[in-house]
């Protein structure tokens, strides 16, 4: 089946087979490997990808399911070559250490921002709460995604300032 | 792990949804949100010949009218985690969504998908059992409505033809006074209930006009205590009959003895739930 899907803004077209999975399609038609396939049964969250601005968990979804619909993966986080704040942070706080579900906490985290921007100890954990991280314990995660929500809120203010300044 | 081969159809109407399936019957299988049908598919425990998926087809509105509340089979579980018309009226639908797997699931899966999977462990079955809700089914020959415990069947098995989609789901509003709850045990999030309770409690003049209760995963479906409702009906809100009704609820569990406790600890996890649901229960309908 022909599918047409806006990956991290670009159209990507792929003739695929209905049962494959959108994990799979993103890694293997599209060559984003970033996304990982971590359990494979819907529990660890490492293969979290935005669907429409959502997180969604594509070894759960067919790849038709996504045809003429919008998927963020971890490769559309950068942001004209530069670190998004929220790749920034979890660098900064060692939000991560093997890295496996990393890519998977940021997109969650980064659609937690969007709907919340100062969010609590509780609030991040309880939205991160499909996401499974076997390394960290969860603190610098946690501290992390906080810590790109202030630097997003700074920079807001910064740029508005500047503007008010010119 | 790869779902075996199927044919993927994606109509644009509901009509169109059913006319594949009156044509397929039940070499067919309705994809919603996927958050059960797939990971069933991929350990090929479902191998459908054609997938229709309704995703597209709209039929999430969440409405109140006509003294109920009418929510659309496609409505996800965020939708109705969020949904002020739930906090404010429906506190048992308000404490079941947050707790049904995990943020990321409650994404994408649906109340109408969940409803027509069956799974025992499931929470709509047994939020929809304490409600008394029913539900639309439609089909190229028609339409009727369904009462909870006649579409409850069995494990996995609903009241749901091969030519059916269920449409909507009708929860009345009640009358009087009310309140109500969902409690649930779970090792973790995102792991089936160990045990939980929808409970569901209306007042007439101070005492109870009706109580609704039921059960999840500790029997081969949603459990609906029926003893324990009928103790609870026309009797005064007290201790002792809240302790009654626990103790009948729990006798009429069946749970089994696996990695999640013993059928001991689960019985005993019903009573203390039914018990602890209807004191809050009471408390909200009073305060009401």
């Amino acid at each position: 089946m022909q599918i047409t899907v806006k990956v991290n803004g670009a159209d990507r077209s792929a003739d695929v087979e209905p049962r494959l999975l959108l994990a799979h399609l993103i890694r293997e038609e599209f060559g984003l490997t970033g996304t990982h396939v971590g359990c494979d049964t819907t529990s660890c969250g490492a293969c979290t990808v935005l669907l429409d601005g959502q997180p969604v968990k594509s070894c759960t979804m067919f790849g038709v399911q996504a045809d003429g619909r919008e998927v963020t993966t971890v490769e559309g986080l950068l942001q004209d070559g530069q670190l998004h704040p929220i790749q920034a942070a979890f660098k900064q706080e060692h939000g991560l250490q093997c890295g496996f579900c990393t890519p998977g906490m940021m997109l969650t985290g980064s659609a937690l921002l969007a709907d919340n921007p100062s969010p609590t100890d509780d609030e991040v954990r309880w939205a991160i709460s499909g996401n499974i991280c076997r390394c960290t314990g969860y603190m610098n995660i946690v501290k992390a995604i906080q810590a790109a929500g202030r630097d997003t809120a700074a920079k807001a203010s910064e740029g508005a300032e500047a503007s008010v300044g010119s | 792990m790869l779902p075996s081969r199927f044919e993927y159809h994606r109509p644009d109407s509901l009509e169109e949804a059913l006319q594949l399936l009156s044509q397929h019957g039940d070499e067919a299988k309705v994809l919603a949100g996927g958050q059960s049908l797939i990971p069933v598919m991929k350990l090929r425990l479902a191998t459908p010949a054609h997938l229709v998926d309704i995703g597209r087809l709209g039929l999430e509105a969440i409405s109140e009218s006509d003294g109920r509340l009418t929510v659309g089979a496609l409505a996800r579980h965020r939708d109705l985690e969020r949904s002020d018309v739930l906090k404010a009226r429906y506190p048992v639908m308000a404490a079941a969504a947050p707790l049904i797997s995990d943020p990321i699931v409650r994404n994408l899966g649906t109340i109408g998908g969940s409803l027509c999977h069956a799974d025992p462990a499931g929470d709509w079955g047994s939020v929809m059992l304490a409600l008394d809700a029913s539900v639309v089914l439609r089909s190229a020959r028609g339409e009727r409505e369904v009462a909870m415990p006649e579409f409850l069947v069995d494990t996995f098995t609903t009241a749901l033809e091969p030519d059916e989609i269920l449409t909507e789901v009708r929860i009345p509003q009640a009358a009087g006074p009310s309140g109500g709850t969902y409690l649930k045990l779970e090792r973790k999030v995102g792991d089936f209930a160990t045990v939980a309770a929808a409970v569901h409690l209306s007042l007439s003049n101070g005492t109870i006009e009706r109580a609704g209760i039921a059960l999840t995963a500790v029997g081969p479906k949603n459990l609906r205590p029926t003893d324990a409702e009928a103790s609870l009906a026309g009797a005064e809100p007290t201790e002792a009959a809240f302790a009654e009704a626990g103790r009948l609820a729990a006798e009429a569990s069946s749970p089994v003895s696996d990695l999640r406790g013993s059928i001991d600890y689960k019985r005993h996890v019903v009573d203390v739930y039914v018990r602890r649901g209807l004191a809050t229960a009471l408390e909200m309908a009073r305060a009401a």
